[in-house]
Parts: C-alpha cells; structure tokens; sequence
C-alpha cells in the first residue's frame, strides 16, 4: 500500500500513529485480528513455559544436581504444564480456528464479534493473573509464589493445610476466568459454523477444517464445564467451609480426579483436533490429490469427539478402582485407538498416488504423522491397565504426551504457521530457515522425547526434582537435556524467521500453494470484510473448480 | 539427455533414501544408545520394570511383551506405508505441472482399514482383562503376611498387625517359595496427601489415598534388597520419598521380626541422651517402644539402628548423618516435616549416642 503510494511524486504520505494502531488492535472485534492476537500471546506464553522447561531440564541434567530449590522445582512443572496447555495450546488452536474459520466458509466475520473480543480478552486476563501469583501468591504468608500443585491439582494437596497463602487460588482463579473465555469462543465458532456459511456451502462440502473445529468446540462445551464447577467446589472448600475434597474432614480425594479428568481427558482432543483439521488441509494441496475418504474423516473425528468422553479413567488406572472399572476404561481407551487409526491411514491415503511437494509445511506434516503414529501407540500400551500400573505417574507418560503435543501439536501448528502464514501477512516464511528450523527441532525432539521413554521402564518416576545415582538413569537424562536446547535453538530459528520473513519475505499473492479452499480466493492479508462479495460454492473443493473447469469438483458432487 | 535425467534421477532416490534412514535413525538411536548406556546389570540397583521378580510384576511383564509385540508389529506396517508413499510419490522433474489422478476414497480399503483395528483392540482387550483379573482378583492366601503401608509427606509407615510390628521406610518381607506361598498383601492408607507405592520389579504402583483404603501384593521369588520410591506426587520432597524393600530368607526374615518385636534398648551408659530426647519435641513425634515417646507424625524409632537409611532413603545411616540431619533436616531433605530443634551441641552428641543405641 505504502509502496504504491510512494511512487506518487510529492505527496506526503501520513502513516497511521503508533497509538492509533494499538487501540485499533485493542479494540478489535475483526476475527482475523482477534485470530493474530490469540496467537501473539501464545507465543509469548510459549517462549516463557519453554524457559520453565528448560529450568526443569537444567536441573535434571544429572542426580543430585542443585540449580534450583525443591520448592522451584515444583513451582516450574506445575507452571510449565499449566501454562503450555492453557495459556499456549488452547489460545493458540483458538486463534487459528478464529482466524481461518470465517474464511474458509466464505463468511465476513464469527457470528458474535463482540463476544470474541470478550472471549479473547478474558482468556488473556487468565494468563496474566497467572503469572501475578509470582508476586502475589503468597499473600500476607510472605513473598510472592507460584502454584506448585500440578497442573492437576490433585486434591488434598490444594486443601489449605497443604497449601497455605494464595498460590492454589491464583491456579483456580485464573484457569476459571480463561475457562470462560474459552467456553465463548466455543459458542461462537459453533454458531458461525452453523449460521454463516456462504450460499452452496452445505454441511458436506465444508473444508475438514471447518468439520473438526466444530467437533472441537462442542468438545470444549462439555469438556471445560466440569472443570470450572470442580473449581467452584474448590473454592468453597478452601474459604466457605465445604468438604468436596477435604479427605481429613470426610471429602473425597477421588472425586476430584474423577471431576479433573473428565475434563482432562476430552481437553487432550480439544487439542489434537485442530491439528488433525491442519493435516487434512496442508496433506492434501502439497499431495496435490484430495482428502482421501473425507465423509471417513468426519465420522471417525465425530466418533473420536463421543468414544472419549468415556475413558478419562485411564488416568487412573492406579488409584484403586475395581477390575471390572478398569477393563471398561482399557477397552473403551483401545477403542479410540481405531478412529485415529483410520485418521493415519486416510492421510498417508491422501499421499498415495499423489505428487508429494516438500515444502516446509509439508515435511512438518510429515512429521506429524511418523510422530502421532508412535504416540499413538504408546497410548494403546498405557491402555492396558496392568502395563499402566507400571507406566503411569513415570516418565514415560511424560514422554508420551510430549510425543501428542510436540511431536503432534506442535508439529502441526509449525505445518500451520508456514501453510497460512503468507496468508496472514501477505509474506512467506522462508524456505531455508524453515528447513533448519524443521531438521534442528526434529532432531532435538528425538533426542529429548524419544529416549524420555526409557527412565520410565527403568522405574523413574515424573514431578520429581533430584534422583539417586546408579540407577541407571544419569546418562539418559543429560541427552534428553541436550535434545531440549537443540529445540530451544530451533524455535529462536523460527521466531528469526516469522520477525525478518514479515519485513523481507518474498511477496506471497493470494494463492502461493495452488490451493483449493476460500481463505485463498481473496488477498493476503485479507480486507476486513474477507470478500469483496460472498462467494458461492459447488464443491468441497471451489478453487479447484475454478481452476479446473473441464474437470470439477462439482460434477461428482 | 535421458542419461543425464536418470542420473540425476537416481541422484534424487539416494537423497530421498538418504532422509527416510535419518528419519528412522533419529528415533532408533537415542532409544537404541539409551538403552545401552543404561547397561542393567545384574544387580537390582536399576529398577527395571522388565526384570520382574514376583508375581504381579512378571505378569505384567508378560503382558507387555505381548502388547509391545503387537503394537511393534502396527509400527512396522504403517511406518513402512508411509516412508513408501513419500519416496514413491514425490514429485519428480519433469511433472511440476501435471495434477496427479484425483481419487476421493474408496469404500473396499475404509472397510479393511477399520474392521483389522477392531479385531486387534479386541485381541489386546483379551490378553488385558486377563492380567487385570489375575492381579486384582488373586485371593489371600491363609500364609499370607499383612502389612499396613501408610503415606506421610515424604516418609512411609509400615505395621505389622500381625506381629505387633512397627516401622519405616525400609519394608521387610520373607521370600515367596512357589511350594508354600508367603505373598504379602499390603494395605494402602495416606496421612495426608497422595502417594503411591512403586517396587517396580516386585509390582505394578498402587495409589495411597487419603480416606481411600487401597490394597496391593506381591510374592518376590528371590531375596535381595528392592528400590523404589513414591511416585505420585506428594509435596516439596515427593523426590526424596524413597522406598527399599528387603526381601530376606524365611529365616533372616524370622530373626528380624522377633527384634524388631522386642521394646528399645534402656542403655543407662546413654541416659543423657534419652534425658535430653524425653523432654524436647520429638517424643510428640516419634515413638520409641517402651518410653514415653509415643507420637506418631514422624518414623518410630524404637529400632532406628537396624535400618541402613534415614530420612525415607535420603541418607544413609550415620552417626555424622543422624548428627547432621537433627540439627539442620533441610541439608538433608530440604522441605521435611521435620524440624530443626536448636540443640546445642553438647545434647546434640548426647542425644545421637542415645539414638545409635537404638538397635
Ligand atoms: C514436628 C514433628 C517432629 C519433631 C518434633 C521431631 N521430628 Fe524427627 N522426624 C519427623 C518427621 C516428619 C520425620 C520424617 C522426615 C522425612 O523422612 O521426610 C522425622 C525423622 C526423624 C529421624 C529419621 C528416622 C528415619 O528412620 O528415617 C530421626 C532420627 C529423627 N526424626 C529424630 C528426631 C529427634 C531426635 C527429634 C528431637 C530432637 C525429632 N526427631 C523431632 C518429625 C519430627
Ligand atoms: C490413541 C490415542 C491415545 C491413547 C490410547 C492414549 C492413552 C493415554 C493413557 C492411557 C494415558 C494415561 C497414562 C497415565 O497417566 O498413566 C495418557 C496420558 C496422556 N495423554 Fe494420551 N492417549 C492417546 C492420545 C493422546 C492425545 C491425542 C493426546 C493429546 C493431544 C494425549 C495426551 C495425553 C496427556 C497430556 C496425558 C498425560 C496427562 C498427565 O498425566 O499429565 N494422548 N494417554
Ligand atoms: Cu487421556
Ligand atoms: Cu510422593
């Protein structure tokens, strides 16, 4: 814009004022800028929880090591975890789905502008009231101190015999306000999906994307609700007097897991299901081939969304419940396994036969799938009660999930950042650094979360600040040390090249990946109506169509 | 011309190839180097969940063989899959402007690709639910020696009900001979917060929860000394809540109980000592069989001296160590519920010489 004005001879040209554009952006009730925020503050939460990790895996570099006290220790895992699922996966997923989702259905904005705004707003308070328990929690106790309970928070341990002052209040309070400005979100992404698509956009022919957002945030309805009342339960324990969870007083220490992984549970697809929605559309355009199987896709994520809102109980698998609650949990836990199962094989099916281009999303992708597949199957090996009985509360579980929200989650948003990236900026990432960024992370990750998996069949249990020597465990634990800064140095990679590809990035026009679904109709970045006018649609595929007349989507549809 | 395209062609495979072995290598390593460096010896120093040494733990072991056979077996396939499509469907020179074949699924390989999973959860399910009931539901044998293990934040009680017993952090128990079973069945209480139980070759953890009775056991084929440690989170020093467990010949295992029955030691030569214990703090937390010190908070420490660590595996057990760690805990074990008493140092002495008395 600024360029072609240049170019006109004497004219002063007066950009907007610094103050100007922050209030534009505080103020904001456009989707896409709601979108870029959500994803901003994610990236500085993800930058300070990586320090956490990093805190944690300094002093874990060898047994008996003494870089920071027990009480920090503790205080770094339970933020680390509270953080990295709350205040990165969750605000990040939202930002995307917020900003890609109106796009892709052809719709100028969600359905409710203002409670996005709202949403967004009350998520990030979440944040910050978190990380203020650094100079607050304590309270008149003392100085400041962060939660160290967990990021379960299993009870007692928030009773106020065990955790006097405020720490546990901030972890309640802060998840609790931000729990609400996800169950907004979810509403809105619910209703624009609903109300909003374009003329000719029927249920069927949405893009995969649109399809697992859905899914994802009716997930979040069900799944944040229990959490924000256990927490409301919580509280009147800890200042009204009531017994939920107080064991010493008749309460019951279970119930709160029980309440904890009903949420807990479904929220690990909250996750992971957005991640399968960028899979389905970056494997696709760079295998150059559709999705295979996609009516497959939609009911194997809806069966995913029902089948695990029963199995949360594979949590606990060791807390004592009887054979019989633990065979039901082992089965219906398996029985995920197989709609994600047919989620593998349709993408490697998309792949087959195809035109495979390596383009930094794509090898992302790639890893996505080698990483979820052995993710997945550890999962299936933590489902078998007595294995778990072994596995649980070890390092292994550690390494398992890592494997789901770095080598999945992760994995897929970088897929996502350099496939809609140039959409959001009107610049593409580059190539080259994307390439160092890929193979260094890959490489840090396996070193890292690979051989995590050993310490735990070696009897290492998780959440613990220092260990004995001459367990076997030394070694092992420097290399995952090691591994943990090659990725530290990997994402300095990537935040170099999303800060110097939007200053000196090559110009991205409204289409660079030759792709097939609306956000790449209009221009990068898109005005803030979207469309010029509303498009209409035949097909799953509209720009295929369009750029295919002889062959169309639509003639099959 | 064409000479130069399959040069260069064949070029292309080797770096493909070349990227797929990195891929494969990147994860096969670290696990394989890994492994190695562990080197499990012989001796149980590293608790290794495949060197089972009872019951529960080698069931479970069976059953992880079987589930990590089948679920290598899924790997395999599926990797393979994968590595294949992206080597033999990459885009190769010469094609950048040919959209490939557009297929949309197929009904026939969907079928396949979901009955096959069905049939192996259910084949796993089977083999799980068989162990599951094995372990759990195993009746008590008459022989079977009871034990009461209660969590406290960072040290274990272990009760004997049966022989009067009282103890902490270092469980003994008699070998389990195939021919007449002495299996041990624990039952699992917490003081406070959560812990759980983890002899990782003796058996798979079970959870201590507060106003939750659980129960557990386990029938160790060999003697020896066992590691673990509380592996639910506790609190500060859930770290440091370690566990030994010695399993001891039916006629070691005799010897210790019939001490361990018998009331502490008065040794007059120490009566300072005991003055100086008696009339502080710690007799409202520690008892010691046939004093007045009778609390409960800390470890009983009527036969301190017959355990080899202090502190719940923290230390080892001293003279310099008892010394050290009841003038200043938090050098031992920062966090502990134990706290520093003051003491100068002429009943600091006294009061070790009497602790060291306590066989
Ligand atoms: C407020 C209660 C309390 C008082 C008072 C107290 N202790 Fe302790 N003591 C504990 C607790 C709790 C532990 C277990 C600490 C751990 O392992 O984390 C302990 C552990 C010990 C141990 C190690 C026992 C073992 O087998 O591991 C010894 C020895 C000991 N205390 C001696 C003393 C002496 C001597 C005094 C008095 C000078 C004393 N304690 C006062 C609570 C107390
Ligand atoms: C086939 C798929 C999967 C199966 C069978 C599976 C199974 C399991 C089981 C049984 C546990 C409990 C282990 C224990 O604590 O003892 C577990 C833990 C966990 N899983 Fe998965 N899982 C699968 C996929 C996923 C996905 C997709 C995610 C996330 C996006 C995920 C995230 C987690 C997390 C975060 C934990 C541990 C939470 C904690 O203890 O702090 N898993 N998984
Ligand atoms: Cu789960
Ligand atoms: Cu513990």
């Amino acid at each position: 814009m600024s360029s072609d004005a240049m170019a006109i001879r004497n004219v002063e040209v007066e950009s907007l004022p610094l103050v100007e554009t922050l209030h534009g952006w505080l103020t904001t009730v456009d989707h896409k800028r709601l979108g870029i925020l959500y994803i901003a503050y994610a990236l500085l939460f993800l930058v300070i929880a990586g320090i956490e990790a990093l805190i944690i895996r300094i002093q874990l570099m060898h047994s008996h090591n003494d870089f920071v006290s027990p009480q920090v220790f503790n205080r770094m895992f339970t933020m680390h975890g509270t953080t990295m699922i709350f205040f990165v996966a969750m605000p990040i997923l939202f930002g995307f789905a917020n900003y890609l989702v109106p796009l892709m259905i052809g719709a100028r904005d969600m359905a409710f502008p203002r409670l996005n705004a709202f949403s967004f707003w009350l998520s990030a308070f979440g944040g910050f009231l978190l990380y203020f328990s650094f100079l607050g929690g304590s309270g008149l106790y003392g100085a400041g101190n962060a939660p160290d309970v967990g990021w379960w928070s299993y009870a007692p341990l928030t009773a106020r015999a065990f955790s006097p002052g405020h720490s546990s209040d901030y972890w309640t309070l802060s998840l609790l306000v931000s729990g609400f400005g996800s169950i907004g979100t979810a509403i809105n992404i619910l209703a624009t999906i609903l109300c909003l698509r374009c003329p000719g956009m029927k249920l069927n022919r949405m893009p995969l994307l649109v399809w697992l957002n859905l899914v994802m945030a009716g997930m979040v309805l069900i799944a944040i609700t229990p959490l924000s009342a256990a927490q409301i339960m919580l509280l009147i324990d800890r200042y009204l007097g009531g017994h939920f969870f107080d064991a010493q007083a008749g309460g019951s220490a279970v119930l709160w897991m029980h309440f904890f992984w009903i949420f807990g549970h479904p929220e690990v697809y909250v996750l992971i299901i957005p991640c399968f929605a960028f899979m389905s559309e970056i494997i696709p355009v760079f295998s150059r081939k559709p999705i295979f199987g996609y009516p497959v896709m939609v009911a194997a994520t809806v069966c995913i969304g029902f089948v695990s809102l029963s199995v949360w109980a594979h949590h606990m698998f060791t807390v004592g419940m009887n054979s019989y609650a633990n065979s039901f949990f082992t089965i219906t836990t398996m029985a995920v396994g197989v709609p994600t199962g047919i989620k593998i094989f349709n993408w490697i099916g998309t792949m087959w036969g195809g035109r495979i281009q390596f383009k930094t999303p794509m090898l992302f992708s790639i890893g996505f799938l080698f990483q979820f597949l052995i993710a997945g199957l550890t999962g299936i090996m933590m489902a078998a009660a007595p294995f778990d009985w072994q596995l649980s509360l070890s390092y292994f579980v550690v390494a398992h999930f890592h494997y789901v929200i770095v080598g999945g989650i992760l994995f897929a948003l970088f897929a996502a950042f350099y496939y809609w990236y140039p959409k959001m900026t009107g610049r593409m990432l580059s190539e080259r650094l994307g390439k160092w960024h890929f193979w260094l992370f890959l490489i840090g990750f396996h070193l890292t979360f690979t051989v995590m998996h050993i310490p735990g069949l070696l009897g290492m249990p998780r959440r613990i600040y220092t260990y004995e020597p001459g367990r076997g465990w030394d070694t092992l634990n420097l290399i995952i040390t090691i591994g943990a800064f090659i990725q530290a140095v990997a994402i300095l990679v990537f935040v170099a090249n999303l800060v110097i590809s939007y200053f000196k990035g090559d110009k991205a026009g409204n289409d660079p990946w030759d792709a097939w679904t609306l956000e790449w109709s209009t221009s990068s970045p898109p005005p803030a109506y979207n469309f010029a006018t509303v498009p209409v649609v035949a097909s799953r595929r509209p720009l295929w169509d369009q750029k295919h007349p002889e062959d169309p989507d639509s003639r099959y549809d | 011309m064409k000479q130069m395209t399959e040069t260069t062609q064949k070029a292309h495979w080797g770096m493909v190839l070349g990227r797929a072995a990195i891929v494969v290598l990147l994860a096969g390593i670290p696990f394989a180097a890994g492994l190695c460096a562990t080197n499990p010896g012989g001796d149980n120093a590293v608790p290794n969940i495949f060197q089972p040494q009872s019951t529960p733990a080698d069931s479970i072991k069976q059953l992880s063989d079987f589930v990590l056979a089948i679920t290598g077996m899924i790997f395999v396939v599926v990797f393979s899959l994968l590595i294949y499509a992206v080597i033999k469907f990459r885009q190769r020179a010469g094609t950048a402007d040919r959209e490939p074949a557009q297929v949309y699924g197929s009904t026939q390989i969907e079928l396949a690709w979901t009955i096959i999973p069905i049939l192996i959860v259910v084949v796993l399910f089977l083999a799980t639910a068989r162990v599951i009931h094995a372990v759990q539901d195993a009746p008590k044998p008459a022989t079977a020696i009871e034990i009461t293990a209660i969590g406290h934040q960072y040290w274990w009680e272990f009760r004997y009900p049966g022989l009067g017993i009282v103890t902490a952090n270092e469980l003994h128990i008699p070998v389990s001979d195939p021919a007449l079973p002495t299996p041990t069945f624990l039952k699992l209480l917490s003081a406070d917060t959560d812990h759980s139980f983890w002899i990782p070759q003796l058996a798979g953890k079970t959870d201590l929860i507060p106003n939750h009775p659980n129960s557990m056991w386990m029938d160790p084929h060999r003697t020896g000394i066992f590691l673990g440690q509380c592996a639910q989170y506790c609190g500060t020093q859930h770290a440091k809540m370690l566990l030994r467990v010695s399993v001891d010949s039916p006629k070691d295992f005799g010897a210790w109980v019939r001490a361990q029955q018998k009331p502490a030691i008065q040794d007059e030569k120490v009566i300072a000592g005991r003055r100086v214990f008696e009339t502080t703090a710690c007799i409202n937390c520690h008892a010691v069989g046939g004093s007045a010190a009778n609390g409960r908070f800390g470890p009983d420490l009527t036969h301190l001296m017959s355990r080899e660590t202090i502190a719940s595996g923290a230390a080892e057990n001293t003279k310099e160590n008892l010394r050290l760690w009841i003038q200043k805990p938090d050098a031992i074990k920062p966090g502990s519920l134990m706290p520093a008493m003051q003491l100068n140092d002429e009943d600091l002495d006294a009061l070790v010489n009497y602790l060291e008395t306590l066989q």
